[in-house]
Parts: structure tokens; C-alpha cells; sequence
């Protein structure tokens, strides 16, 4: 600070010379930003009006691109992030809780919970491509060397039933969700134990004084005073779901599906796949239908957004 | 105590009563499965590494390729041609040309705007960029990828013929504005957790706002600042879509942003989507390939979980 004792007078008016021109600076900066943001958000609504109409929403994707539609690809959507939210949720939950809750005091045990953790912090980092050749390793090629999707080795039920099973796996809707499991499971864990620490810890001295257990303290009280943040971090990890593309492009890569998936091995693609595939066409009329997907996708994402928000406001104390 | 009880549920089970020894069960299943819950993060770890390890030295164990080869290699062409290369460069400079052109324009608008955010913004715009922000970041990649190639690329031609269709630029300048979002909210969650005390002896010293900005609070909330960048940085790495959508697909040993490169995810993607079921050596080079990505980023969260336990500054 000594520096700035001995200015003069004159030097003075140059600093605060230096801090208009910073302001300026600013502006301009956060003005860029928001310009190209606007300018990304106005080509795609431009591009996108010309098929934004219900057969968009109705049909299958078609080699016309006024016929095509993104409704198998919606639908696939909805079942893959079904399964990645049945999975992923209890595990997220449950690891967020461990780490939070139940923090031991014992030193090796403790120091292994740092090794825990710091493998959270390092698997939200992980590209969620690794996460797709991870899947389709082990979830879609496991037990290839035993069979093939087409002949597997071991079943429950039959095609018919929507929860047939089947090994291998195969590229289906069941391989596609629990890799995006993978993809969102940091992200849970980490925003649960957010939510967690949040809760003030009288609360769980008060439970503790009461004579409950750890875990009547958990569920009794913790859990629900950390609900909201831990549902808002659930939506926002789900929307990171739904827009994910390139583990789902690993397992079941761009393929013509005109149908919805019907079981849990059943073939499938999914919304990001959709775009992808029409935006890396060459004919520009198929960047429109692109358009088009990627603002209905945008639409779903800021509805789930939105809940989240209202989530967080309505139970913010 | 009395708050306390109005606010939560009753923490005691009702009803009947239950034995200590049913109790004690059902406590230690539930301690296990949260414990398998904990072992399952580990193991996910412990299966990207095995099966990225034993595929990629099934690759290299292959006649075809050399691990010399791969490491020091400048040619990378396993698709083309009688003679397949496998040498890594090219590759690992098409990331880091995307990468470079990425931050040098995400790091600075990103940190310049958190400042101002921080710093200079009235709370009321403060309120409303702030959630906006969190929006932006969960924009699905394929949008930005989208973006590049319907509008940055052809823009990018406009100005100057050189740029090819598919170029290191335009992706890198996607994967810019993909990356600001999360570096402007980290960089300046980082800046706002500087306590308003060191401010606050700043400007009773006379010192300016550009002058408190510049040297008193970035410099204490560098950690977190550095930090940012290094999330910024491996999200870039690692960034797939993008790249797949508007970098090209020729891998090519090349500083020029306005050429065609070929990122390490761009060759993942291809390789999978093309004929994924040839187990030829182009497909195990993808997992050798995804390890080499995997150890770019592995070390990379490590050096920001270093910076960010090592040097942070807490104030109380």
C-alpha cells in the first residue's frame, strides 16, 4: 500500500483515470458475453422456427426434412434418463450421506474417506466421453465373449415385457441410462453434500441429545431439512442428463430408429443424438430441423431449470 | 430447543417400541449399503483405470504398433492408407490448439466479468445474471456445437478465406463460449467469498476501485480463481461434441487455428460411430487414446485440488 501513499496528486487523477477506463473495460467484456450468447440464442431461434410445429413432436426422423420429427428420440430421451434418475439418485444419496454424516474419527478410516472423496472431485471431472467407452466396455461388451445381444446367455422375461433383461446388455435403453448414471453421479454426490452441510448442526445435536441413533438422525432430521438442495441439485444434475451427448453417441451411436424403444434392451436414441446427427448433415435444411430439436430440448431444459429455482426459493430459510 | 422441535419432524421412532438388537440390525444394514454406496465411487474409478489400462496394452501389444511409436510419433493416420501410424501428436496438438484458442479467450472475459460482477455490478444485476449463469452452464454441448458450425465458421470465412469448413478456430471459439458461464460464476463466487474487511482497509487507504479490484481481492481469492481455470481448462480438454461437430476429422501435427485438426474426443466419437464392431487395431488405439485423456485431466483436478487445499486463505 506504500505505493500508493506517495502518489501525487496529478498521478492520482490517472488512477482514477485507470478505474474509469477498468469500468469500461468491464462493460464491454460482460457486454461481449452477452452479446454472443444473444446472438447464439437468436441464430437458433431463426433457424429453428421454420419446424417447429407438432409434426416436429409427432413424427419419426425421415430423410425429408420437412417430414422429420424428434418423437422416438424423445421418448428415448425420457426412458434413459428414467433409468439413469432409479439408479443414480439412492446411490448419490446414499454416498453424499456417508460422506457427510457418518465422517470417521478413527485416522485410517478417516484418511479414507479423503481418498473417497478426492475420487468424487477427480470422477465429475473425468470427460464424459471416458464415461461412454467406460459403458460400453462394461455394460455393452461384458459378457460379449458368452454370447451375442442377439443370442444372449441368459434372460428374465421376454421381449414383450418392458423390464426384460438380458446379458449382454447390448446397446440398449438399459446400457445407454446407467452410463449416464456414471456421468451424474459426482454431480449428485456433490451438490447432496452441499445440501447436507447446509443443515446447521444443532439440529443434529438436538436429534443426537433426543437418543436417537446416527442413522434416526439422519432420516429423522438431516435428510429432510436437506431435501430441497438436494432436489435442486438432482434437477440440475438430470438436465445435465438429458443434454448429455457424447457418452450416449459411444453406446448406441447414430442409428435410423423410427420406433420407440419397448423394453430395456430395445434399441434407442435420444435428443442430443437426434441433433447431432441432423446438424452434422450437409444440407442446410437439416441444420434447421437441428434447430428446431434443439429448442424443444432448450424449452424441456428451462422447465427443469425453472423447477429448480422455484424449489430453492419456496424452501430457502 | 424449543425452535428446534417446531422446526423438525420428531426425530424418535413412534409407535412400537423396537428392541435394541432389531435396532442394531437394521442400523448395520443400513451402514452397509451406504458403504457400498461408497465403494461403488471407488470402484468406478478402479474399472476406468483396469479397463482402460488392459485395452490399451492389448492395443499396444498388437504388430502394428510400437508404444515408442505412439508416444513420440508425429503421424496419426490408422484409417487411410496400406501403412497405419500410430503416433499420438497429432492428435494431443489438436486438443491443445482447440484448448489454447478456448481459454485465451474464455479466461480473460470470464474473469474480467466476474470482477465487474463482484465488484462493480449493483446487487439487483447481480441477482439476475447470477441464475442466469447457472442456466448457460447447462447448456448441452451439441447447441454450442451447433452454433460453431451454422454460425461461428461460416463467420470466421467471411472475414478471412484461409479458414477451412471444418476449423480448430471456430470449435475452439464454441468451447470459449461454452467454458464462460462456469469460469465468470466460479471465478466469481471465489472473489465474493473475500471478506469485505480487507475492502474495506483498502479503500480507507485511498485506494481506487480498479485498485481494490486489481490488487487486494484477486490476488487473495487467486486459489479459488485458479482453480476455476483448471476446471475451465479440462472441461475444454475433454469437451466432445464440439469438436466432433466443427474441428474436422484429420489429424494433423498443426498450430494453425484455421486448419482442420483432429482433437482426441473427435477420434473416440469417429472411431465409435464408424464401424465399432471391426475390433481392429484403429478401435483399441481409441482406448489408449481415451487413457491418454483421462491422465490429462486426471492430473489436472489433482494440480487444482492441490492449489485449492494449499493455498487457500481462510479468513475468519
Amino acid at each position: 500500500m506504500n505505493a500508493l501513499m506517495k502518489n501525487t496528486p496529478n498521478a492520482r487523477s490517472g488512477r482514477f483515470f485507470k478505474d474509469h477506463l477498468f469500468v469500461i473495460v468491464c462493460l464491454l467484456a460482460a457486454g461481449v458475453c452477452i452479446a454472443v450468447l444473444g446472438v447464439m440464442l437468436a441464430s437458433i431461434i431463426v433457424q429453428g422456427m421454420e419446424h417447429l410445429d407438432t409434426q416436429l413432436l409427432q413424427n419419426p426422423p425421415s430423410r425429408k426434412p420437412e417430414k422429420a420429427g424428434i418423437y422416438p428420440a424423445m421418448i428415448g430421451t425420457v426412458y434413459i434418463c428414467l433409468v439413469c434418475a432409479v439408479t443414480a439418485i439412492p446411490l448419490g444419496v446414499g454416498t453424499a450421506i456417508l460422506l457427510e454424516e457418518f465422517k470417521p474419527r478413527q485416522r485410517t478410516l478417516a484418511r479414507l474417506h479423503g481418498v473417497v472423496q478426492l475420487n468424487i472431485t477427480n470422477l465429475a471431472g473425468v470427460p464424459s466421453v471416458v464415461y461412454g467407452i467406460l459403458g460400453m466396455t462394461a455394460f455393452v461388451e461384458l459378457f460379449q465373449v458368452l454370447g451375442s445381444p442377439s443370442d444372449p446367455i441368459w434372460t428374465i422375461g421376454t421381449t414383450d415385457n418392458w423390464y426384460y433383461i438380458q446379458l449382454p446388455f447390448g446397446r440398449g435403453v438399459l446400457a445407454g441410462g446407467l452410463t449416464l448414471m456414471l456421468v451424474v453421479l459426482p454431480i449428485i454426490i456433490i451438490s447432496s453434500q452441499e445440501a447436507l452441510r447446509a443443515v446447521p448442526n444443532s439440529l443434529r445435536q438436538g436429534a443426537l441429545a433426543l437418543g436417537s441413533t446416527r442413522w434416526q438422525m439422519v432420516w429423522g432430521t438431516t435428510l429432510p431439512a436437506a431435501i430441497p438442495g438436494i432436489m435442486t441439485g438432482t434437477i440440475l444434475a438430470m438436465s445435465r442428463a438429458i443434454g448429455e451427448a457424447a457418452p450416449i453417441l459411444i453406446i448406441a451411436g447414430v442409428v435410423y430408429i423410427t420406433f420407440t424403444p419397448e423394453h430395456l434392451m430395445d434399441d434407442f436414441t435420444a435428443m442430443p443424438l437426434q441433433i447431432y446427427d441432423w446438424a452434422s448433415r450437409p444440407q442446410e435444411s437439416f441444420h434447421h430441423v437441428a434447430a428446431s430439436g434443439i429448442l424443444v430440448l432448450m424449452a424441456i431444459l428451462l422447465t427443469f431449470n425453472a423447477v429448480a429455482v422455484i424449489i430453492r426459493q419456496k424452501f430457502q430459510r | 430447543m424449543t425452535t428446534i422441535t417446531a422446526q423438525s419432524p420428531p426425530a424418535l421412532p413412534q409407535g412400537k417400541p423396537k428392541s435394541k438388537a432389531l435396532r442394531r440390525v437394521r442400523e448395520s444394514c443400513i451402514m452397509a449399503g451406504l458403504i457400498g454406496c461408497g465403494v461403488f465411487s471407488i470402484a468406478t474409478t478402479a474399472t476406468i483405470i483396469v479397463i482402460l489400462a488392459v485395452e490399451a496394452f492389448r492395443f499396444f501389444r498388437l504388430d502394428e504398433v510400437s508404444f515408442w511409436e505412439f508416444i513420440s510419433g508425429t503421424k496419426w493416420s490408422p484409417l487411410l492408407g496400406a501403412e497405419k501410424h500410430f503416433g499420438i501428436w497429432p492428435l494431443i496438438s489438436g486438443t491443445l490448439l482447440v484448448t489454447l484458442v478456448a481459454m485465451s479467450v474464455a479466461l480473460p472475459l470470464g474473469l474480467i466479468t466476474a470482477i465487474w460482477l463482484s465488484e462493480y455490478a449493483k446487487p439487483k444485476v447481480r441477482a439476475v445474471i447470477k441464475p442466469v449463469l447457472e442456466v448457460l452452464a447447462g447448456i448441452p454441448t451439441v447447441v454450442f456445437g451447433f452454433f460453431a458450425l451454422t454460425v461461428i465458421t461460416p463467420g470466421l470465412r467471411w472475414i478471412h478465406e484461409g479458414f477451412g469448413v471444418y476449423n480448430a478456430a471456430s470449435a475452439g471459439l464454441a468451447v470459449a463460449v461454452m467454458c464462460l458461464p462456469i469460469v465468470t460464476s466460479l471465478s466469481e463466487d471465489a472473489l465474493r467469498a473475500v471478506p469485505r474487511s480487507l475492502r474495506e482497509g483498502a479503500f480507507g487507504l485511498g485506494a481506487t476501485r480498479f485498485e481494490v479490484a486489481v490488487r487486494v481481492v484477486t490476488p487473495a481469492a487467486l486459489s479459488g480463481i485458479v482453480a476455476a481455470f483448471l476446471l475451465a481448462i479440462a472441461r475444454a480438454v475433454g469437451e466432445t461434441m464440439i469438436v466432433a461437430l466443427a474441428a474436422g476429422a484429420s489429424p494433423s501435427l498443426t498450430m494453425d487455428p484455421r486448419s482442420e485438426v483432429q482433437p482426441m474426443t473427435g477420434y473416440m466419437v469417429q472411431i465409435f460411430l464408424g464401424d465399432a464392431s471391426n475390433f481392429g487395431p484403429e478401435y483399441y488405439s481409441s482406448y489408449a487414446v481415451a487413457a491418454t485423456l483421462f491422465l490429462m485431466t486426471l492430473l489436472l483436478t489433482l494440480i487444482g485440488h492441490r492449489v485449492r487445499v494449499r493455498y487457500r486463505q481462510v479468513y475468519e
